[in-house]
Order: structure tokens, then sequence, then C-alpha cells
């Protein structure tokens, strides 16, 4: 096929056109970033490189990293999700409390169905009643937020060691160690880019995040996917619970603050458009180790957390300004 | 006017469609009968596209009848009439840019693998359906090189192409195309000119929105006149010109009683 489309061409016009092929890989530009922070870090401080801080950013990315698998699926279709970091908040405390009242086992399935019902009420409202979901995010969020207080009573939850603290637990490749939670976080990446790539489903997320006047004219259930995609963050933010209670065995209704504006950072710096329609979640997964890497080595650094953020919200500003521009050009 | 029932497959009876205080439909008939091809022609805005996004099931007629082969539809969706074996070509296309050629081509029908990896695992049967959309593409000689581009990488008139094609390979009642050669070029005309004859040949009539008028007499069996979002008539290409045709769409000429009535 490809010889004979090329044949004709000479050997450099064939390396120039392989050169402007790699050149306009997607995932280039990330990767280029997390290679230029590694390096940066690894500079500026001597335990950066080491394999214990190395298997600390691993896990500390997986809340974010898990999380970045949903707030990917919902850009994609053109949406936001303002909520999904206090959903996984919810969903922690849920956790907790039920592990107290029902056991572990009553537990998982009261966080799911918790996370799963409030991703359907984002979803419903965005299709049944056709809301901005910028602004339905930002509803639910302020209101799971305020609930979440509510049903926790500015307390903390310690949970028992067993079922749902397994994401913690610990295990070595060779001399690296490292934790369940950080599998767990790779198998949903797998899953969902299967889904994604690989899936009718997953064309039909992309169709809809692109153009939705050509996808109903195409015969896509366009609310159906929408809907689905809303349900399947719910499953998204119930795991990352799970794994936020792995990771710190007390459930804390004023954690995770800025959980949601990192996956969002994630997602756009791994090169998903906001306007929908683009983007995979490889790209978040070097999104999410780049917020990693960044939150990792300036505090390695000594920079205040507070100054953290601030990186993190120019970060952002600045891959969107890239997404701008780049379609622009491409327009 | 019972024969002109009998012999339709495709007919509308007094379709009326308001957007707020625009009517696009105001009382539209239209009849498409068995092999042949119908060009609809109109001013800008007379309402063609509404017409036939009825008869597609991209819109609700708010009043009307529509039936296939004498049989009453109700279109809720472009799935229902694309089930009933109506495809469509719509004037802004219906493409999605970011994905590839294949994909467009097969969007909401896709090919699953044969097999547990389809039935199970829903994988997509990606090499069949690029091997058919290239197949498509090659029938109807359009050149592009591959059907793992992006849409968007395509001309305009490439462009029409998929989007012709996908109609063209799924079509097994009726093909509708709105405004097919708007953006190509005088060769590229040409092909979907030779295509909607292979079309016809295959015995699938089909519905051409032009406003090429050499084209529309070159191809056309009857002439559909659209004027104020209904039908003003229907014209024997071989019994008019095409000045007298664009006189009846502008309103300058009156159509006889014979084609007022639908019937030539
Ligand atoms: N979605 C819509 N909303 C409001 N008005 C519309 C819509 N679609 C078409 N119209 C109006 O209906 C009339 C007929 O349009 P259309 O069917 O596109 O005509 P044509 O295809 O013959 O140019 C025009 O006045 C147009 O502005
Ligand atoms: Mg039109």
């Amino acid at each position: 096929m490809s010889s004979a489309t090329t044949a004709g061409l000479s050997g450099s016009d064939l390396t120039r056109a392989r050169v402007a092929r790699i050149l306009r890989e997607p995932l280039l530009g990330p990767l280029a970033a997390l290679i230029v922070a590694i390096i940066v870090f690894s500079v500026v401080s001597q335990t950066f490189l080491n394999p214990y801080n190395l298997s600390l950013i691993l896990q500390q990315s997986v809340v974010v990293g898990i999380l970045a698998i949903g707030q990917t699926l919902i850009i994609l279709t053109s949406g936001i999700d303002l909520s999904i970091g206090s959903v996984a908040v919810l969903g922690t405390i849920v956790m907790a409390q039920q592990a107290g009242a029902g056991g572990p086992i009553l537990a998982l399935g009261a966080t799911f169905i918790v996370c799963v019902v409030l991703g359907a009420v984002n979803g419903g409202l965005v299709t049944v009643l056709r809301l901005p979901p910028f602004i339905v995010t930002l509803g639910t969020f302020t209101a799971i937020q305020a609930a979440t207080r509510l049903l926790a009573g500015s307390q903390t939850y310690q949970v028992p060691d067993g079922v749902l603290t397994l994401l913690g637990t610990s295990f070595r490749i060779g001399g690296f160690a490292t934790t369940f939670g950080v599998v767990a976080m790779l198998l949903v990446y797998l899953f969902v880019w299967y889904a994604l790539s690989q899936t009718a489903w997953g064309k039909h997320v992309y169709a809809v995040g692109g153009n939705i006047t050509a996808s109903k004219l195409s015969g896509i259930k366009s609310n159906r996917t929408l809907f689905s995609v809303y349900v399947v963050t719910g499953v998204i933010a119930a795991i990352a619970a799970w794994a936020a209670l792995g990771r710190i065995p007390n459930a804390d209704p004023n954690a995770y603050q800025t959980a949601n504006l990192d996956t969002i950072t994630a997602v756009v710096i791994g090169g998903t458009s906001l306007f929908g329609g683009r983007g995979s979640v490889i790209g978040t997964l070097i999104g999410t180790l780049i917020v990693g890497v960044l939150r990792n080595g300036l505090t390695q650094a000594g920079v205040d957390s507070l100054y953290q953020n601030i990186a993190t919200g120019i970060l952002v500003i600045v891959a969107v300004a890239v997404d701008q521009f780049a379609r622009r050009r491409s327009a | 006017m019972t024969t002109t029932t009998e012999t339709s497959v495709l007919q509308a009876r007094n379709l009326v469609k308001k957007y707020g205080n625009v009517t696009a439909i105001n009382g539209a008939d239209f009849d498409l009968r068995a092999g042949e091809v119908l060009a609809v022609v109109g001013d800008n805005g007379a309402g063609k596209s509404s017409l036939i996004k009825a008869l597609a099931g991209a819109l609700v007629p708010d009043a009307g009848e529509i039936s296939m082969n004498g049989e009453k539809v109700n279109f809720r969706n472009t799935r229902d009439a694309r089930a009933a074996g109506i495809e469509t070509v719509y004037q802004d296309l219906a493409v999605i840019p970011a994905l590839d050629i294949a994909t467009n081509v097969f969007l909401g029908r896709e090919v699953r693998r044969r097999g547990i990896m389809g039935t199970v695992f829903r994988r997509l049967d990606m090499p069949r359906m690029r091997a058919e959309a290239s197949g498509h593409l090659a029938d109807l000689k359009i050149g592009i090189k591959s059907v793992n581009q992006a849409v968007e990488t395509l001309s305009g008139g490439q462009r029409q192409g998929v989007a012709v094609v996908r109609a063209a390979a799924f079509g097994r009642g009726v093909i509708i195309m709105d405004e097919p050669t708007a953006a190509l070029g005088v060769k590229e005309s040409g092909q979907v000119i030779d295509l909607i004859r292979s079309i016809r040949d295959r015995g699938i009539p089909v519905v051409l929105i032009s406003h090429d008028m050499p084209h529309v007499f070159e191809v056309a069996d009857r002439i559909h006149v659209h004027r104020l979002g209904k039908r003003a008539g229907v014209v024997n290409p071989r019994e008019r010109t095409m000045s007298e045709v664009v006189a009846l769409m502008t309103g300058a000429e009156q159509p006889s009683e014979a084609e007022r009535a639908g019937g030539v």
C-alpha cells in the first residue's frame, strides 16, 4: 500500500515525509514536556531520580491519574467535569462510614452506587435538560462538597486495613516498589484506551464530541452515548475513592481540594482538546505524570504547595492556549 | 392521481414544518417513482433541504404524511429512515472531521470482528471496514491515498466524495443527495453524476437536489420544482427547457395543470 503511494519519491523525500508524520504525532509535545521536566528536576534535586522517589511520584499520581481518565472521556464529548474530585471525596467518606456500619464489601458497594448515581445526575442534566456541562458540574460540585461536609460532620474517618486499603498494598518488581493502586490505575487506562480506540462506543464518543449534529444524522444515539460517558465517569470516581483510601487510610472531607484542577491540567497538557472530539487517554497518562513530576519536583525543591498551585494553574492556561493555537492553524 | 400513488416509492402529502415564525415547509407534496432520478430544484431558502430532511428522518414534520411503497411511515430519527433503506447525503455533509475516512463511512453501523472478540469484547473489524471503504472510494474514482486519513485532511471535494460513498454503499431503497456537487470541480462533479446513473442502473431511485441545470437535465428523469415551501409542479426535462425551469423556480412562469398536479 504505502510503497505504491510513495513510489517515485526519492529517499530524502521519504525521510522528510516520515519526519513530518512523526512531528504531527499529538503525543510528541506532552512526551517532550515530561522528559524536559524530569531532566530539569533531576538537575535541581539530587534525590529526584532515585527509585524510591520515582515510585513515590507514581503512587502520588494514582488518584488524579484515575480521575483524569473520567475527565478525558467528558472533555472528549466537549464537556468538562468540575465535580469529579468532589464525587470521589464523597465516595471516600461513604466508604469509611459504611465500613464501620456494614463491613468492607457493603462499603465498596455503597460507594460505587453513590458515585454512579451522581454521574448519572450530571449526565441526565446534560442530556435530558440540555444544560451546559460546565454549569451542571459547577452546581453539583458545590452541592456535593457541602453534602460531604454535612455527612462527615467535619470529622475524618479511619478505615480498617483489609479490602478497603487493598490498593495501597505495595509489592516489588525487581528493586522497584509499587502498589496495587498503581496497577489498578494502569488497568483502568488500558481498559478505557481499548474502549475508545477499538469499539464502536469509543468512535461514537469522539463523534459526539466532534460534531453532535453530524453524529445524530449518522444515526448515533448521541444522548445515550453522552449519558454513558457520565455514568462511566461515576464508576471511575468510585475506583479513585478506593485508591485514595489505599494511599491514605483516612477519609477526610477536606482532602483532594486540587484534584479537579489537576485532572483538567493532566487532560489538556496530554493533548486532548477542550473543544472535544480529539485526544487520547495515553496523552492523559503522560499529562498525569507531568503534573505528578511537577508537584513532586517542586516539593523536593522546597517550593510551597500554594506556589505549586500557581504553577499548575499557569500550566493549564498555557496548554489551552497551545490547543487553541493549533486548532486555529489547522482550521 | 391514483396511478402516481401506486407507483410511488416514497411519497409525501401536505408536509408542514415551522421554525418559530419561519415556515420552511408549507404544505409540500412529493413523489418519487421506482427506478427514477428525480431532481429537486428551487431558489435558495425555498425549503428543499427541509423537505428532504423530513423524508430522511432528520426532522419530524409538524403535519402531513409520508409513505413508502404505499405504507405510511413515521420516521422519528435518521436511524428509522436508514432502517427503511433511505440514505442521505446532507448539504453540510454530516461527516466528523477529526475521525478517519473508514470510521466516517461506517459511522453508526460499525462492523465488529467475528467470534468472541466481536461478541464479548466488542472489538471493531477495522481492517474489513478499511478495505470496504477503500473499495467504495475506488469505485467512485475518488483519489484518496489512505482511508486512515482524517477527513479534515481532505479537500472539500474529497469530503463530499466520502459522504456520497457512504450513502451509495448502504442505500437499498432510496438515495437522497442534497447539492452533492456544490463543492466539486468539473471532473469530480462528473464522477458524481456518473455515480448517480450507476445507482439508478442498480434499480435504486435517486433524489438529487441541485442548482446545476446542465447536470439536472443530463441525469434527471423528472424535475420537481420547489417554490415558497411547497411543490410548484413536476416537469419533464424533455418537454421543458432550462430557462423555462428557471422561470418556474422564480415564479416568472406558471406550471401547466398537469405539472401542478405532479403527474407527467
Ligand atoms: N434549523 C432551522 N432553524 C430555523 N430556520 C431554518 C432552519 N432550517 C431552515 N430554516 C429556514 O427555512 C427556510 C428553508 O430552508 P432550506 O430548507 O434550507 O431551503 P433550501 O435548501 O431550499 O435552500 C429558510 O428560510 C431557512 O432559513
Ligand atoms: Mg439547501
